[in-house]
Protein backbone atom coordinates (compact mmCIF):
# COMPACT_ATOMS: atom_id res chain seq x y z
CA UNK A 1 0.00 0.00 0.00
CA UNK A 2 2.61 2.25 0.68
CA UNK A 3 4.67 1.51 -2.87
CA UNK A 4 1.07 2.91 -4.38
CA UNK A 5 0.86 5.61 -2.62
CA UNK A 6 4.49 6.77 -3.06
CA UNK A 7 4.04 6.02 -6.57
CA UNK A 8 0.68 7.80 -7.02
CA UNK A 9 2.40 11.35 -5.24
CA UNK A 10 5.60 11.24 -7.56
CA UNK A 11 3.35 10.59 -10.65
CA UNK A 12 0.18 12.60 -9.81
CA UNK A 13 0.01 14.90 -7.37
CA UNK A 14 3.87 15.97 -7.20
CA UNK A 15 4.15 15.45 -11.09
CA UNK A 16 7.66 16.39 -11.73
CA UNK A 17 6.62 18.29 -14.79
CA UNK A 18 3.29 19.88 -13.93
CA UNK A 19 3.77 20.73 -9.92
CA UNK A 20 7.89 20.67 -9.35
CA UNK A 21 8.35 22.43 -13.01
CA UNK A 22 11.10 20.20 -13.66
CA UNK A 23 12.14 18.81 -17.44
CA UNK A 24 10.67 21.59 -19.21
CA UNK A 25 13.12 21.30 -21.89
CA UNK A 26 12.52 17.97 -23.55
CA UNK A 27 8.80 18.69 -22.14
CA UNK A 28 8.62 21.67 -24.60
CA UNK A 29 11.10 20.22 -27.46
CA UNK A 30 10.06 16.26 -28.01
CA UNK A 31 5.94 16.51 -27.28
CA UNK A 32 5.39 17.12 -30.84
CA UNK A 33 4.43 14.08 -31.96
CA UNK A 34 3.07 11.68 -30.01
CA UNK A 35 4.97 8.24 -30.30
CA UNK A 36 8.70 10.62 -30.00
CA UNK A 37 7.21 11.39 -26.73
CA UNK A 38 5.80 8.46 -25.55
CA UNK A 39 9.77 7.16 -26.58
CA UNK A 40 11.58 9.85 -24.35
CA UNK A 41 9.35 9.13 -21.49
CA UNK A 42 10.13 5.52 -21.81
CA UNK A 43 13.53 6.52 -22.23
CA UNK A 44 13.80 8.70 -19.09
CA UNK A 45 11.99 5.92 -17.19
CA UNK A 46 14.67 3.36 -17.93
CA UNK A 47 17.40 5.73 -17.05
CA UNK A 48 15.67 6.88 -13.38
CA UNK A 49 14.45 3.79 -12.54
CA UNK A 50 17.83 2.05 -12.80
CA UNK A 51 20.03 5.57 -11.84
CA UNK A 52 17.82 5.70 -8.77
CA UNK A 53 18.91 2.16 -7.70
CA UNK A 54 22.15 2.91 -8.18
CA UNK A 55 22.79 6.18 -6.41
CA UNK A 56 21.46 4.64 -4.01
CA UNK A 57 23.79 1.94 -3.59
CA UNK A 58 26.91 4.61 -4.18
CA UNK A 59 25.11 6.89 -1.90
CA UNK A 60 24.93 4.31 1.09
CA UNK A 61 27.66 2.66 0.65
CA UNK A 62 30.05 4.77 -0.85
CA UNK A 63 29.71 8.47 0.34
CA UNK A 64 28.04 8.30 3.56
CA UNK A 65 30.81 5.67 4.77
CA UNK A 66 33.79 8.07 3.24
CA UNK A 67 31.83 10.96 5.04
CA UNK A 68 31.61 12.57 1.11
CA UNK A 69 27.57 13.33 1.09
CA UNK A 70 28.80 16.54 -0.62
CA UNK A 71 29.79 14.79 -3.64
CA UNK A 72 26.07 13.67 -4.38
CA UNK A 73 25.72 15.86 -7.08
CA UNK A 74 28.65 14.95 -9.56
CA UNK A 75 28.65 11.74 -8.69
CA UNK A 76 25.13 11.46 -9.39
CA UNK A 77 25.19 13.32 -12.71
CA UNK A 78 28.11 10.93 -13.85
CA UNK A 79 25.99 8.13 -12.79
CA UNK A 80 23.17 9.69 -15.36
CA UNK A 81 25.63 10.48 -17.64
CA UNK A 82 26.84 6.78 -17.80
CA UNK A 83 23.04 4.84 -18.34
CA UNK A 84 22.07 7.53 -20.77
CA UNK A 85 25.34 6.73 -23.09
CA UNK A 86 24.09 2.94 -22.65
CA UNK A 87 20.19 3.93 -23.57
CA UNK A 88 21.49 6.19 -26.34
CA UNK A 89 24.08 3.23 -27.73
CA UNK A 90 20.87 0.72 -27.33
CA UNK A 91 18.57 2.86 -28.96
CA UNK A 92 21.11 3.40 -31.75
CA UNK A 93 20.87 -0.23 -32.38
CA UNK A 94 17.38 -1.32 -31.85
CA UNK A 95 15.59 1.61 -32.90
CA UNK A 96 17.31 4.07 -34.84
CA UNK A 97 14.06 5.85 -36.17
CA UNK A 98 13.24 6.84 -32.52
CA UNK A 99 17.49 7.68 -32.23
CA UNK A 100 16.73 9.86 -35.05
CA UNK A 101 13.36 11.82 -33.69
CA UNK A 102 14.92 12.43 -30.05
CA UNK A 103 18.01 13.82 -31.44
CA UNK A 104 19.96 16.06 -29.08
CA UNK A 105 17.26 15.27 -26.62
CA UNK A 106 18.41 11.53 -25.59
CA UNK A 107 22.03 13.10 -24.36
CA UNK A 108 20.25 15.91 -23.01
CA UNK A 109 18.42 12.98 -20.65
CA UNK A 110 22.22 13.68 -18.96
CA UNK A 111 21.44 16.86 -17.49
CA UNK A 112 17.62 16.63 -17.22
CA UNK A 113 16.73 18.04 -13.71
CA UNK A 114 13.65 15.44 -13.75
CA UNK A 115 16.28 12.89 -13.40
CA UNK A 116 18.66 14.67 -11.29
CA UNK A 117 15.88 15.62 -9.25
CA UNK A 118 14.24 12.73 -8.50
CA UNK A 119 17.80 10.99 -7.55
CA UNK A 120 17.96 14.15 -5.14
CA UNK A 121 14.77 14.01 -3.82
CA UNK A 122 15.24 10.23 -3.20
CA UNK A 123 18.28 11.13 -0.46
CA UNK A 124 16.13 13.66 1.27
CA UNK A 125 13.04 11.17 1.63
CA UNK A 126 13.67 7.80 0.67
CA UNK A 127 17.11 7.04 2.00
CA UNK A 128 16.39 4.18 4.29
CA UNK A 129 14.85 2.17 1.34
CA UNK A 130 16.50 1.12 -1.76
CA UNK A 131 12.76 -0.08 -3.30
CA UNK A 132 10.84 2.63 -1.75
CA UNK A 133 13.53 4.83 -3.74
CA UNK A 134 12.99 3.03 -7.14
CA UNK A 135 9.56 3.20 -6.61
CA UNK A 136 9.66 6.84 -6.15
CA UNK A 137 11.72 7.53 -9.47
CA UNK A 138 9.60 4.76 -11.33
CA UNK A 139 6.56 7.38 -10.01
CA UNK A 140 8.14 10.06 -11.06
CA UNK A 141 8.96 8.89 -14.42
CA UNK A 142 5.75 7.62 -14.72
CA UNK A 143 4.13 11.07 -13.93
CA UNK A 144 6.78 12.63 -16.53
CA UNK A 145 6.14 10.26 -19.53
CA UNK A 146 2.14 10.74 -18.69
CA UNK A 147 2.80 15.06 -18.66
CA UNK A 148 4.51 14.73 -22.06
CA UNK A 149 1.91 12.43 -23.56
CA UNK A 150 -0.84 14.27 -22.95
CA UNK A 151 0.73 17.70 -23.86
CA UNK A 152 1.65 16.18 -26.99
CA UNK A 153 -1.84 15.08 -27.29
CA UNK A 154 -2.89 18.80 -26.94
CA UNK A 155 -0.51 20.28 -29.31
CA UNK A 156 -1.31 17.63 -31.86
CA UNK A 157 -4.84 19.44 -31.40
CA UNK A 158 -3.22 22.39 -31.48
CA UNK A 159 -1.70 22.58 -34.88
CA UNK A 160 -5.47 22.47 -36.22
CA UNK A 161 -6.75 25.50 -34.25
CA UNK A 162 -6.99 28.96 -35.15
CA UNK A 163 -4.21 30.27 -32.59
CA UNK A 164 -3.55 33.87 -33.09
CA UNK A 165 -0.04 34.56 -35.30
CA UNK A 166 2.06 35.70 -32.09
CA UNK A 167 1.07 33.06 -30.29
CA UNK A 168 2.38 30.24 -32.30
CA UNK A 169 4.73 27.33 -31.60
CA UNK A 170 6.08 27.91 -28.24
CA UNK A 171 4.26 30.63 -26.86
CA UNK A 172 1.20 28.94 -26.57
CA UNK A 173 2.70 25.49 -25.66
CA UNK A 174 3.68 27.59 -22.77
CA UNK A 175 -0.08 28.44 -21.88
CA UNK A 176 -1.15 25.29 -22.49
CA UNK A 177 1.48 23.99 -19.57
CA UNK A 178 0.39 26.64 -17.31
CA UNK A 179 -3.13 25.46 -17.71
CA UNK A 180 -2.45 21.83 -17.37
CA UNK A 181 0.07 23.08 -14.41
CA UNK A 182 -3.67 24.17 -12.48
CA UNK A 183 -5.32 20.99 -13.60
CA UNK A 184 -2.60 19.00 -11.82
CA UNK A 185 -3.20 21.00 -8.53
CA UNK A 186 -6.52 19.21 -8.08
CA UNK A 187 -4.49 16.62 -6.98
CA UNK A 188 -2.94 18.65 -4.27
CA UNK A 189 -3.69 17.47 -0.94
CA UNK A 190 -4.97 13.98 -1.87
CA UNK A 191 -2.03 12.25 -0.27
CA UNK A 192 0.31 13.95 2.14
CA UNK A 193 3.53 12.43 1.10
CA UNK B 1 43.96 16.52 3.14
CA UNK B 2 41.71 13.39 4.36
CA UNK B 3 38.79 14.69 2.69
CA UNK B 4 40.91 15.23 -0.34
CA UNK B 5 42.43 12.09 -1.01
CA UNK B 6 39.29 10.19 -0.31
CA UNK B 7 37.31 12.68 -2.90
CA UNK B 8 39.99 11.59 -5.81
CA UNK B 9 39.42 8.09 -4.77
CA UNK B 10 35.88 7.73 -4.83
CA UNK B 11 35.64 9.77 -7.96
CA UNK B 12 37.96 8.33 -9.75
CA UNK B 13 36.85 4.65 -8.82
CA UNK B 14 33.29 5.89 -9.69
CA UNK B 15 34.11 6.99 -13.12
CA UNK B 16 36.41 4.14 -14.13
CA UNK B 17 34.24 1.67 -12.80
CA UNK B 18 31.68 3.51 -15.09
CA UNK B 19 33.68 3.93 -17.94
CA UNK B 20 34.74 0.19 -17.91
CA UNK B 21 31.56 -0.16 -17.91
CA UNK B 22 30.35 1.79 -20.58
CA UNK B 23 33.38 0.55 -22.67
CA UNK B 24 32.29 -2.87 -22.60
CA UNK B 25 28.56 -1.80 -23.03
CA UNK B 26 29.70 0.21 -26.16
CA UNK B 27 31.02 -3.40 -27.24
CA UNK B 28 28.21 -4.76 -27.12
CA UNK B 29 26.13 -2.43 -28.54
CA UNK B 30 28.13 -1.38 -31.54
CA UNK B 31 26.60 -0.62 -34.96
CA UNK B 32 28.38 -0.52 -37.54
CA UNK B 33 27.80 2.80 -39.67
CA UNK B 34 28.70 3.27 -43.34
CA UNK B 35 32.24 4.37 -43.73
CA UNK B 36 30.84 7.13 -46.14
CA UNK B 37 28.70 8.70 -43.68
CA UNK B 38 32.23 8.93 -40.81
CA UNK B 39 33.96 10.71 -43.64
CA UNK B 40 31.32 12.99 -44.97
CA UNK B 41 31.16 14.45 -41.17
CA UNK B 42 34.98 14.37 -40.89
CA UNK B 43 34.97 16.45 -43.99
CA UNK B 44 32.24 19.27 -43.10
CA UNK B 45 33.50 22.05 -41.42
CA UNK B 46 32.40 20.93 -37.80
CA UNK B 47 31.28 24.78 -37.04
CA UNK B 48 27.41 23.73 -36.98
CA UNK B 49 26.60 27.11 -38.06
CA UNK B 50 23.18 26.02 -39.67
CA UNK B 51 23.58 27.96 -42.81
CA UNK B 52 22.65 24.51 -44.62
CA UNK B 53 19.20 24.44 -42.81
CA UNK B 54 20.14 21.64 -40.90
CA UNK B 55 20.35 21.54 -37.02
CA UNK B 56 24.54 21.09 -37.13
CA UNK B 57 26.89 19.74 -39.85
CA UNK B 58 26.18 16.39 -38.49
CA UNK B 59 22.65 16.71 -38.90
CA UNK B 60 23.72 17.71 -42.68
CA UNK B 61 25.60 14.73 -43.29
CA UNK B 62 23.21 12.51 -42.71
CA UNK B 63 20.69 14.49 -44.88
CA UNK B 64 22.88 14.38 -47.60
CA UNK B 65 23.84 10.48 -46.89
CA UNK B 66 19.57 9.54 -47.09
CA UNK B 67 19.33 11.60 -50.18
CA UNK B 68 17.43 14.45 -48.46
CA UNK B 69 19.65 17.42 -49.14
CA UNK B 70 21.74 18.76 -52.11
CA UNK B 71 25.41 17.94 -52.05
CA UNK B 72 26.35 21.46 -52.22
CA UNK B 73 23.86 22.45 -49.40
CA UNK B 74 27.15 23.34 -47.40
CA UNK B 75 27.73 27.63 -47.81
CA UNK B 76 30.92 27.56 -45.86
CA UNK B 77 33.27 24.94 -47.37
CA UNK B 78 32.94 26.38 -51.37
CA UNK B 79 33.14 24.22 -54.36
CA UNK B 80 36.13 22.34 -52.95
CA UNK B 81 33.92 20.60 -50.35
CA UNK B 82 30.67 20.27 -52.58
CA UNK B 83 33.06 18.41 -54.95
CA UNK B 84 34.57 16.32 -51.94
CA UNK B 85 30.97 15.80 -50.56
CA UNK B 86 29.58 14.54 -54.24
CA UNK B 87 32.32 12.27 -54.45
CA UNK B 88 31.79 10.35 -51.18
CA UNK B 89 28.25 10.12 -52.06
CA UNK B 90 28.71 9.01 -55.52
CA UNK B 91 27.25 11.73 -57.61
CA UNK B 92 28.14 14.36 -60.09
CA UNK B 93 27.49 18.17 -60.11
CA UNK B 94 29.05 20.74 -61.69
CA UNK B 95 30.84 23.60 -60.75
CA UNK B 96 29.52 26.16 -58.78
CA UNK B 97 30.01 29.91 -60.59
CA UNK B 98 30.87 32.00 -58.04
CA UNK B 99 27.78 34.81 -58.93
CA UNK B 100 27.63 38.00 -57.20
CA UNK B 101 24.66 40.78 -57.04
CA UNK B 102 24.46 43.64 -59.74
CA UNK B 103 22.46 46.45 -59.95
CA UNK B 104 21.65 47.28 -63.58
CA UNK B 105 21.15 50.69 -62.89
CA UNK B 106 24.49 53.26 -63.26
CA UNK B 107 22.58 56.56 -64.07
CA UNK B 108 23.74 58.81 -61.17
CA UNK B 109 23.04 61.70 -59.76
CA UNK B 110 25.34 63.89 -62.29
CA UNK B 111 23.94 61.98 -65.30
CA UNK B 112 20.39 61.12 -64.78
CA UNK B 113 17.40 63.50 -64.72
CA UNK B 114 15.75 63.53 -61.48
CA UNK B 115 11.95 65.36 -61.62
CA UNK B 116 12.31 66.66 -57.79
CA UNK B 117 14.28 66.54 -54.64
CA UNK B 118 13.52 63.43 -52.37
CA UNK B 119 13.19 64.46 -48.88
CA UNK B 120 11.50 61.44 -47.33
CA UNK B 121 12.24 58.24 -45.33
CA UNK B 122 15.63 56.84 -46.56
CA UNK B 123 14.08 53.82 -48.06
CA UNK B 124 13.69 52.90 -51.95
CA UNK B 125 10.42 51.09 -50.72
CA UNK B 126 8.87 54.70 -49.91
CA UNK B 127 10.23 56.52 -51.80
CA UNK B 128 8.49 54.43 -54.84
CA UNK B 129 5.19 54.69 -53.94
CA UNK B 130 5.49 58.26 -54.91
CA UNK B 131 4.18 59.80 -58.02
CA UNK B 132 6.41 58.45 -61.15
CA UNK B 133 7.67 55.80 -59.00
CA UNK B 134 10.08 58.24 -56.72
CA UNK B 135 12.06 61.46 -57.92
CA UNK B 136 14.07 59.87 -60.65
CA UNK B 137 12.96 60.71 -64.22
CA UNK B 138 13.64 56.93 -65.70
CA UNK B 139 10.71 54.68 -64.27
CA UNK B 140 13.32 52.04 -64.93
CA UNK B 141 16.56 53.56 -62.26
CA UNK B 142 17.94 53.03 -59.20
CA UNK B 143 16.75 55.58 -56.72
CA UNK B 144 19.20 55.15 -54.20
CA UNK B 145 17.05 54.96 -51.49
CA UNK B 146 19.56 52.57 -49.76
CA UNK B 147 16.96 49.81 -48.89
CA UNK B 148 19.42 47.14 -50.31
CA UNK B 149 22.25 49.15 -48.14
CA UNK B 150 20.29 48.26 -45.45
CA UNK B 151 19.62 44.45 -45.61
CA UNK B 152 23.14 43.59 -46.95
CA UNK B 153 24.88 42.16 -43.62
CA UNK B 154 27.92 41.63 -45.27
CA UNK B 155 28.25 45.52 -46.31
CA UNK B 156 28.66 44.94 -49.76
CA UNK B 157 26.68 47.66 -50.91
CA UNK B 158 27.15 51.48 -51.15
CA UNK B 159 25.42 54.51 -52.43
CA UNK B 160 27.84 56.27 -54.72
CA UNK B 161 26.70 59.32 -56.27
CA UNK B 162 22.98 58.55 -55.41
CA UNK B 163 22.74 55.31 -56.93
CA UNK B 164 23.75 51.78 -55.32
CA UNK B 165 27.32 50.03 -56.14
CA UNK B 166 27.79 46.43 -55.23
CA UNK B 167 31.29 45.51 -53.90
CA UNK B 168 31.87 42.17 -55.64
CA UNK B 169 34.14 41.05 -53.48
CA UNK B 170 32.35 41.54 -50.24
CA UNK B 171 28.86 39.99 -52.51
CA UNK B 172 28.17 36.39 -51.03
CA UNK B 173 25.54 35.85 -53.47
CA UNK B 174 22.77 35.81 -50.66
CA UNK B 175 19.94 37.17 -52.91
CA UNK B 176 18.75 39.40 -50.12
CA UNK B 177 18.76 42.90 -51.64
CA UNK B 178 17.41 40.93 -55.23
CA UNK B 179 14.43 40.31 -53.21
CA UNK B 180 14.10 44.41 -51.38
CA UNK B 181 14.73 46.04 -54.09
CA UNK B 182 11.23 47.86 -55.99
CA UNK B 183 12.21 48.21 -58.92
CA UNK B 184 13.84 45.09 -59.35
CA UNK B 185 17.09 46.09 -60.79
CA UNK B 186 19.63 43.83 -59.09
CA UNK B 187 20.49 40.39 -60.69
CA UNK B 188 22.75 37.49 -60.03
CA UNK B 189 25.32 37.28 -62.47
CA UNK B 190 29.10 34.85 -62.64
CA UNK B 191 31.26 37.21 -60.41
CA UNK B 192 34.01 36.88 -63.01
CA UNK B 193 32.15 38.53 -65.89
CA UNK B 194 33.93 42.06 -66.05
CA UNK B 195 31.26 43.20 -69.14
CA UNK B 196 27.76 44.09 -67.65
CA UNK B 197 24.96 46.32 -68.96
CA UNK B 198 24.28 49.11 -66.85
CA UNK B 199 20.56 50.01 -67.96
CA UNK B 200 17.32 47.83 -67.28
CA UNK B 201 15.37 50.68 -68.82
CA UNK B 202 12.63 49.50 -71.83
CA UNK B 203 11.69 52.55 -72.31
CA UNK B 204 13.05 53.22 -75.88
CA UNK B 205 14.96 55.79 -77.43
CA UNK B 206 12.72 58.74 -77.35
CA UNK B 207 11.97 58.55 -73.65
CA UNK B 208 15.53 57.56 -72.21
CA UNK B 209 17.51 60.25 -74.19
CA UNK B 210 15.31 62.75 -72.08
CA UNK B 211 15.51 61.19 -68.80
CA UNK B 212 19.06 59.76 -68.71
CA UNK B 213 22.48 60.94 -70.64
CA UNK B 214 23.58 56.97 -70.28
CA UNK B 215 20.83 55.02 -70.55
CA UNK B 216 20.32 52.20 -73.13
CA UNK B 217 18.51 53.31 -76.17
CA UNK B 218 18.52 49.70 -78.20
CA UNK B 219 20.46 50.94 -80.87
CA UNK B 220 21.52 47.35 -81.65
CA UNK B 221 25.70 48.11 -81.98
CA UNK B 222 26.45 45.58 -79.53
CA UNK B 223 24.33 42.92 -81.07
CA UNK B 224 26.12 43.81 -83.86
CA UNK B 225 29.88 44.12 -82.70
CA UNK B 226 29.68 40.51 -80.32
CA UNK B 227 31.64 38.65 -81.80
CA UNK B 228 30.20 35.89 -79.76
CA UNK B 229 26.13 36.57 -80.29
CA UNK B 230 26.39 37.11 -76.49
CA UNK B 231 23.97 40.30 -76.52
CA UNK B 232 20.14 39.83 -77.64
CA UNK B 233 17.66 42.55 -78.02
CA UNK B 234 14.71 42.51 -75.05
CA UNK B 235 12.53 45.11 -76.22
CA UNK B 236 14.42 48.42 -76.84
CA UNK B 237 16.93 46.79 -74.11
CA UNK B 238 20.45 44.96 -74.85
CA UNK B 239 20.81 42.00 -72.66
CA UNK B 240 23.70 39.91 -72.38
CA UNK B 241 23.99 36.48 -71.91
CA UNK B 242 26.56 35.49 -69.29
CA UNK B 243 27.11 32.17 -70.76
CA UNK B 244 28.37 33.06 -74.13
CA UNK B 245 30.05 36.18 -73.28
CA UNK B 246 33.99 36.22 -72.84
CA UNK B 247 34.61 39.54 -71.55
CA UNK B 248 36.40 40.64 -74.51
CA UNK B 249 34.68 44.19 -74.48
CA UNK B 250 34.46 45.06 -77.71
CA UNK B 251 30.48 45.97 -77.24
CA UNK B 252 31.99 48.28 -74.42
CA UNK B 253 34.26 49.99 -76.72
CA UNK B 254 31.42 50.65 -79.17
CA UNK B 255 28.51 51.50 -77.03
CA UNK B 256 27.68 55.43 -77.95
CA UNK B 257 26.04 55.75 -74.75
CA UNK B 258 28.75 54.37 -72.62
CA UNK B 259 26.02 51.91 -70.46
CA UNK B 260 28.30 48.79 -70.59
CA UNK B 261 30.26 49.10 -67.95
CA UNK B 262 34.11 47.15 -68.52
CA UNK B 263 35.08 46.08 -65.12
Amino acid sequence: MEFILIFISAALVNNFVLSRSLGICPFIGVSKRMDTSLGMGLAVTAVMAVASAITHVVYTFVLVPFELEFLHIIAFVLITACLVQVVEMYLKKNSPALYRALGIFLPLITTNCAVLGALLLNIDLFSDSLLRAVVHAVGAATGFTLALVLFSGIRDRMSYAPIPKIFEGVPIAMMVAGLMSIAFLGFSGMISL
Amino acid sequence: MNTLVGTLMVLGGLGLFFGVLLSLAGLKLKTRVDPRLESLKDILPGVNCGGCGCAGCNAFAEDVYFGKAEPDGCPVGGDELNQKIAGIIGVEIASAVRKTAYVKCIGNDRNALFLFNYQGVESCRAAVRLVGGGSKGCTYGCLGGGSCKKICVFDAINIIDGIAVIDNEKCTACTACVAVCPKNLIEMIPAASTIRIGCNARDGGKIIRQNCEIGCIGCRLCVKVCPKDAIEMDGALARISYEKCDNCGTCADKCSRRVIEKG
